[in-house]
C-alpha cells in the first residue's frame, strides 16, 4: 500500500471522530421517560394511551383538515365518545399545563411544534 | 465464469422483484390505516346549515359612529383581532365612505348624506372569490354554503390574496399580533394568528358549526341580517325582496353575498 502512514492514521482519526457521539452518550446512561403530568382527576383521553403517544400529531393533522376543509367538527373515538375537534378548547381543557404536559416530552426530544404561536396556551402555565 | 455471470444476474433479479414486492405489500397492508386514525368524524347536531350563505346589512340603521363600533368590537373582541396604530393595522370589519366602497356608481349628484356617510365592510364572501384563485397553498378555499374560509395554517404570507381581493377585505400580520393584544387574549376559546399569515372575516364559520348567529349580527341588534340565500323564507330574502339592496363592485363579477339596503 502506497502512503500506509498516512492512510491508516486517516482511517483511525475519520472513525474516532464519526463514533464522538457514542463515545460522549457513553457515560450518561440510558434514555429516561420524561415525567409527564397527566391531568388530575381525568380517566380517559381521546383515544387510548399507547395510541395518543405514538400518533397525536396525525390526529392532529387530520382534526384541522377535517375541521376547517370538511366541516365535520365532532371527533367519534374508537370508543363511540363524542369529542369536539379544538386543540384549544377540548385538547388543553384537560391538559391545562403545557410546560408540564406537552414540553417535557417535546424538549427532550428535541422537537419543537409552533402550535402556541397562534393556539392560546391555557392558564396553567403562568 | 460465463455461467457465474448468468447466475448472478438471475439471483440479482429475483431478490430485486422480492424485495420489491414484499415492501410494496407492506406500504399497501398496515400503514395507512393506522395513519388516518382510528375514529370517524361527523357535524355537530347544533350546526346551522344553507346552501349559499349571505349577509344583508340595512345601511339606514347605522347612524352614528356607536353603531359601527359596537359590531366591529364585537367581531375583533371575538376573533381577537388586535388594534394596531399604524398603517399594518388588522381588520376584518371597518367602515368606509360611499366612493370609496361603490365605485361602479359613478352618480355624483346622490343625496349628500348617502355620499358622507360611513358603510360597514367585511369580506363579501363572493360566489367566484379571486383570493382562493390566486391561493398556491390552498389556504384560502370555498365551502360548499358560500363561505370564503381560511386556514392559518397553510398560509405563507404571500399575500397574493391580498392583491387579488378587489375590496381590501384581507391584512397581513406585519408583526405578532398578541403584542397588541391583552394578557390573556379576549377571547381564550379563539386563537390569535402569528406574524406572517394574512387574515379576514370567516362569516363565523365556527359559530355556524355550533349553531350560533355570526358575532356582528348577533350585536346588531337587527341592524345585519344572515341567512341562507338560496332559501326564498329566509330573513335575508325576504329583506332583499322588500327593500332596495346593492352590492360592492358588481362589474367584476365576483358576485359578493353581503348585500347593503339603501
Amino acid at each position: 500500500m502506497y502512503n500506509a502512514k498516512y492512510v491508516i492514521v486517516g482511517i483511525i482519526v475519520f472513525a474516532v471522530l464519526f463514533t464522538t457521539p457514542f463515545w460522549f452518550g457513553a457515560g450518561s446512561g440510558a434514555y429516561k421517560r420524561p415525567d409527564v403530568v397527566l391531568p388530575k382527576g381525568e380517566t380517559e383521553c381521546v383515544e387510548p394511551v399507547e395510541y395518543m403517544r405514538a400518533e397525536h400529531m396525525q390526529l392532529l393533522n387530520t382534526w384541522r383538515d377535517e375541521a376547517l376543509r370538511n366541516e365535520r367538527r365532532v371527533y367519534v373515538s374508537s370508543t363511540g365518545k363524542k369529542w369536539e375537534i379544538s386543540l384549544q378548547n377540548t385538547c388543553m381543557k384537560c391538559h391545562d399545563n403545557k410546560a408540564d404536559f406537552c414540553d417535557k416530552c417535546h424538549v427532550s426530544n428535541s422537537v419543537y411544534p409552533y402550535c402556541w404561536t397562534c393556539h392560546v396556551a391555557p392558564g396553567g402555565n403562568k | 465464469m460465463n455461467n457465474g455471470r448468468r447466475n448472478f444476474l438471475k439471483i440479482a433479479g429475483i431478490s430485486a422483484f422480492a424485495l420489491g414486492s414484499g415492501a410494496a405489500a407492506t406500504l399497501m397492508g398496515g400503514a395507512p390505516a393506522e395513519a388516518a386514525g382510528i375514529g370517524s368524524y361527523e357535524e355537530s347536531s347544533r350546526a346551522l346549515h344553507a346552501k349559499r350563505w349571505a349577509m344583508v346589512i340595512d345601511t339606514r340603521k347605522f347612524r352614528t359612529k356607536a353603531d359601527f363600533d359596537k359590531v366591529i368590537r364585537a367581531c375583533h373582541t371575538y376573533h381577537n383581532v388586535p388594534d394596531i396604530p399604524t398603517e399594518q393595522d388588522i381588520k376584518w370589519m371597518w367602515t368606509d365612505t360611499y366612493d370609496h366602497v361603490f365605485t361602479d356608481d359613478m352618480n355624483e349628484q346622490l343625496p349628500k348624506k348617502m355620499l358622507q356617510d360611513k358603510y360597514l365592510l367585511l369580506c363579501n364572501h363572493c360566489t367566484n372569490p379571486p383570493c382562493v384563485r390566486v391561493c398556491p397553498t390552498q389556504a384560502t378555499f370555498k365551502l360548499e354554503n358560500g363561505i370564503v374560509a381560511m386556514d392559518f395554517h397553510r398560509c405563507i404570507g404571500c399575500r397574493f390574496c391580498m392583491a387579488g381581493c378587489p375590496y381590501g377585505a384581507r391584512s397581513f400580520n406585519y408583526m405578532d399580533p398578541r403584542k397588541y393584544l391583552s394578557d390573556p387574549v379576549p377571547n381564550p376559546k379563539y386563537p390569535t394568528r402569528m406574524p406572517g399569515v394574512v387574515e379576514k372575516c370567516s362569516f363565523c364559520v365556527e359559530r355556524l358549526a355550533v349553531g350560533l348567529q355570526p358575532a356582528c349580527v348577533e350585536a346588531s341588534g337587527g341592524a345585519i341580517l344572515f341567512g341562507d340565500l338560496n332559501d326564498p323564507q329566509s330573513v335575508v330574502r325576504k329583506a332583499l325582496a322588500e327593500n332596495y339592496s346593492i352590492r360592492r363592485k358588481p362589474s367584476l363579477g365576483t358576485q359578493p353575498g353581503v348585500y347593503y339596503l339603501v
